[in-house]
């Protein structure tokens, strides 16, 4: 606008005194820093957008792959002669619950004896060329070992399979799965190479006859950590830890943050005491988590004795985290609220209380609720107290309270890429990691959505 | 299970009360033919809070307490023998009981005294729940009717309930300062224990990093020096900020005096994600991509960057702080009133003239303060670093080598068993302490300078 309002001028006054001639020189000079600087400004904005592009293209195009996994579908024969078990103990012929359960696993001792390697090392040796027998093991090393303790389990829920022939599916080895999906350099020499010429061919062969496909990872998801067998490592035991620990971020330090803040906002008058509190508030969001994690050792665990690696003392130190976003996230919405309307409450003979809870309140719950999963989605990506009070340990189980042992699903993926089965982690890392950034987008959009549904401009 | 269930029955109960109160106060007004201090629903609550909040004490009691008590009277009976036994031995003794007691049984035939002791526990079992239940009947049975008796017309129901309500408000809001003072507290507490064992001269001004294992009382007390990680710790910090501010300020920029309306309503969010995303993730990106690339290219040029190397920290937390700079920024910039950059267009400035001589320094105490709480981020920001700065805490100046920082060596020194009675544990809380008072620093100098900005030109 400005330069336009030049150009009329320079028009009428051409050939004129020095000076315009100056000015005039100098406008090509001054358009031209004028474009550079936008220029510049919109390659800082592309920047932007492109390691946003960059991020998630790379975690993308290494994770998804992962979520398909090499199995296996073998017909296995669960051959009476190796399994040799006697049938299972009934309840009724013990005299107390201890006895029988001490028979019981009598019985599970004997099934968890008996050899299933060699169970499915038949049933695949079904597929390859009769000289494989020779070396079983290396056949034994196509299948994840886990599976052995898959099919065992299916036996023993069900003992009545001794004898029969059942279609079997389960996952190969990360090895296999590596190679079949080329995460390797094939060219390397052979000691270098996790699998011998033998084991290569074979899975040529089983991928001929359609033996070895590539099926959904199911394991991933539903199946816990595992360190014996990498193949089976999944995410459920980490996903439940998360959750306990989000409960009771949600269930505490939502009313806590949100009674605070009504407090500070709507109530407290101004003096030392809540000025005190309010610099508080505003220091605690901005301390690092890591202090928070620090805190939860000494407190939590040295003080109390609550237990180490438990989603208890997690969330905990979580919800103290996530209070300062809440309150204020909730104290924004407040004061966003006109007070035009709490006068006319007030007006009409409403107390304090009932003006904030009949008529600031309800116009606050967008706002609020917008805060609160912000707050939480935070939470849930958190990593770095928690690996302070434990939650880094390995834990194979699914934890059925918050006090037992376990991890987060951020610790699972640190966890993970510290493995040293690299070719294949790294894959299953990205696969986590696409898993916790679409629970974080998801939380995000649904406080957007929230947003844009409700949000109220007075 | 238990107590939750009556916890829900007592709940449930405040219900009725509140019901009850309602009538009685309705019945009141009727019966001394006045009008209510308050509105019947304030009597209703006042009677359930009286109701809810001694009977909620005293289930709480018996949580706290309960199976204290009845461990303790069931220890006090057993045979002196049994109680002579190593710590670890009754604890296995008290197991035993407590099966035979839950009817669950133990294996072999249990010994006389475990068995009278086990029906001990049984009773004491069943007279502990039959007791909660009494007190927590009775505590609820008294309030309702203190309160009941209470109801007339001028009583002042709603001024006593914001009572209970504001104290609760107020209570939540002292969480804040309760947190700070846990950090405060265990931080201070710690460390002075660890300034025990190393004197603070050595740990602030020590220059070597290493810290060896030695047993209690007996260690040396080299190799606590601050210095190396410091430097680590502010060298990563100084390759964020010069990635991130550029390019963040630029973006702030462009989207607040430059961006249609439309460009800026799609990029400033998708920008934005890059907060959003976890820090893990971010380590994650910087080992596998990040470092990788960063080490190639510096092949390209002849430079010997590591991949795990102060640089890679630094770019991949500089990208991290982006949206943290872009959106303070942008904030700040918006802020600065339309009449200061009317006045310079007016006066023939061209858009990017203005922007660089009257609204940048209008802004600049805001984007200082901006600043400074990135840098503060940066300082605290721990599993960027954990994953991609190669952990080797040595004093040496170059940006391409492997360094460490202070929150990494927090979350070494402390992952894993805590040993509250060791230097190598403890020091973990005196580096706490040092990034705390960093960050406080730094955060209250911005929080200070943003806010003269703001009152400049409100």
């Amino acid at each position: 606008m400005a330069t336009g309002t030049a150009d009329t001028t320079t028009g009428a006054a051409r050939a004129a005194s020095p000076t315009t001639r100056r000015v005039q020189a100098s406008l090509a000079r001054r358009r031209a820093a004028e474009t550079r600087f936008r220029l510049l400004g919109l390659a800082a904005v592309i920047v932007g957008l492109g390691l946003v592009a960059l991020l998630f293209a790379t975690i993308l195009t290494r994770g998804l792959p992962a979520f398909w996994q090499a199995t296996l579908t073998l017909e296995v024969f669960v051959d009476p002669e190796i399994v040799d078990v006697p049938p299972a103990p009934e309840r009724s012929a013990f005299a107390n619950q201890a006895e029988y359960e001490e028979a019981f696993l009598g019985w599970q001792t004997a099934l968890a004896r008996t050899n299933w390697g060699r169970v499915l090392r038949n049933a695949l040796l079904a597929y390859l060329p009769p000289e494989a027998a020779d070396s079983g093991r290396a056949v034994e090393g196509l299948i994840a070992s886990n599976e052995r303790f898959e099919l065992r389990a299916l036996v023993q829920e069900d003992p009545g399979l001794i004898g029969e022939t059942i279609v079997f599916q389960g996952l190969a080895d990360a090895n296999v799965d590596v190679w079949v999906k080329g995460n390797i350099d094939r060219s390397l020499p052979d000691d270098r190479l996790p699998l011998t010429s033998d084991q290569r061919a074979w899975i040529e062969l089983l991928l001929e006859q359609g033996v070895l496909t590539q099926e959904f990872a199911s394991a991933l998801l539903f199946n816990v950590d595992s360190r014996s067998s990498p193949a089976s490592a999944g995410l459920a035991g980490a996903f439940v830890g998360s959750l306990f620990m989000m409960l009771i971020v949600i269930v505490l330090s939502v009313p806590i943050g949100v009674a605070a803040a009504i407090y500070l906002e709507e109530f407290a008058p101004r003096n030392r005491f809540t000025d005190f509190i309010e610099v508080n508030i505003n220091n605690l969001a901005a301390v690092p988590s890591i202090v928070f994690g620090l805190l939860g050792a000494a407190v939590f665990i040295n003080w109390f004795r609550l237990p180490l690696s438990a989603p208890l003392v997690g969330g905990l130190v979580l919800t103290l985290m996530t209070l300062p976003t809440i309150i204020i996230a909730t104290r924004s919405t407040l004061r966003a609220i006109p007070p035009s309307i709490r006068q006319a409450a007030i007006g009409l003979g409403a107390s304090k209380v009932q003006t904030v809870a009949h008529h600031v309140l309800p116009l606050a719950i967008p706002g609020i609720l917008t805060g609160a999963i912000i707050g939480v989605a935070q939470a849930l990506g958190e990593t770095a107290p928690l690996l302070l009070i434990g939650m880094s340990a390995f834990v194979a189980q699914i934890p059925t309270s918050p006090m037992d042992s376990s991890t987060a699903l951020p610790v699972q993926i640190y966890l993970w890429q510290g493995n040293e089965l690299r070719n294949f982690f790294e894959a299953r890392t990205s696969a986590a990691i696409i898993v916790l950034l679409a629970l974080l987008l998801s939380l995000n959009t649904l406080a957007i959505i929230l947003r844009k549904r409700f949000e109220k401009r007075w | 299970m238990n107590t939750v269930w009556l916890a829900i029955i007592v709940l449930v109960a405040m219900g009725f009360a509140y019901r009850f109160g309602t009538q009685a106060s309705r019945r009141a007004a009727v019966a001394s033919a006045s009008k209510l201090h308050s509105l019947p629903g304030h009597y209703g609550m006042l009677v359930a809070l009286w109701l809810g909040i001694p009977a909620l004490a005293v289930i709480l009691l018996f949580a706290l307490f309960g199976d204290a008590v009845v461990r303790s009277l069931v220890m006090g009976a057993l045979p002196a023998d049994v109680l002579a036994l190593p710590q670890a031995e009754l604890l296995t003794v008290m197991q035993r009981i407590q099966a035979l007691a839950s009817g669950f049984g133990v294996l072999g035939e249990p010994a006389a005294y475990e068995v009278s002791a086990a029906e001990r526990l049984r009773t004491l079992q069943t007279t502990r729940d039959l007791a909660l239940v009494a007190g927590v009947a009775a505590a609820a049975a008294a309030g309702l009717v203190f309160a009941l008796r209470r109801i007339s017309p001028s009583l002042r129901a709603r001024n006593e309930v914001e009572t209970v309500v504001r104290t609760l408000l107020i209570a939540c809001s002292t969480v804040a300062i309760l947190t700070t003072v846990g950090i405060v507290l265990s931080l201070v507490g710690e460390t002075l224990r660890f300034f025990s064992y190393v004197s603070p001269i050595d740990f602030f001004f020590g220059t070597v990093w290493n810290p060896r294992f030695v047993t209690v009382g007996a260690g040396s007390a080299d190799g606590y020096g601050l210095l190396p990680l410091l430097w680590g710790t502010v060298l990563i910090a100084a390759i964020a900020m010069l990635v991130s501010l550029p390019v963040g300020l630029m973006i702030a920029i462009y989207m607040a005096e430059y961006a249609p309306a439309r460009l800026r309503a799609v990029a400033k969010p998708l920008i934005e994600i890059l907060a959003g995303i976890p820090t893990i993730v971010y380590g994650f990106f910087a080992l596998t991509i990040a470092g990788p690339a960063l080490s190639n290219a510096g092949a390209l040029v002849g430079l010997d960057i590591r991949a795990t190397s102060a640089l890679t920290a630094g770019v991949v937390m500089g990208i991290m702080i982006i949206p943290f700079i872009s959106s303070l920024s942008d904030d700040i910039i918006t802020q600065v009133p339309r009449t200061m950059r009317d006045g310079s267009l007016g006066l023939g400035a061209t858009r990017s003239e203005t922007i660089k001589r009257v609204v940048l320094p209008a802004a600049l105490p805001g984007i200082v303060g901006a600043f400074l709480l990135a840098v503060s981020r940066a300082i605290g920001e721990t599993m960027i670093v954990v994953l991609a700065a190669g952990n080797a805490p040595v004093l040496q100046p170059n940006p391409f080598e492997s360094v460490s920082t202070v929150t990494v060596t927090i979350v070494k020194q402390l992952t894993g068993d805590i040993d509250f009675a060791s230097p190598q544990s403890l020091v973990a809380f005196a580096l706490g302490l040092t990034l705390f008072v960093l960050t406080l620093g730094l955060n209250v100098l911005a929080l200070y300078i943003v806010r003269r900005f703001r009152e400049q030109y409100e």
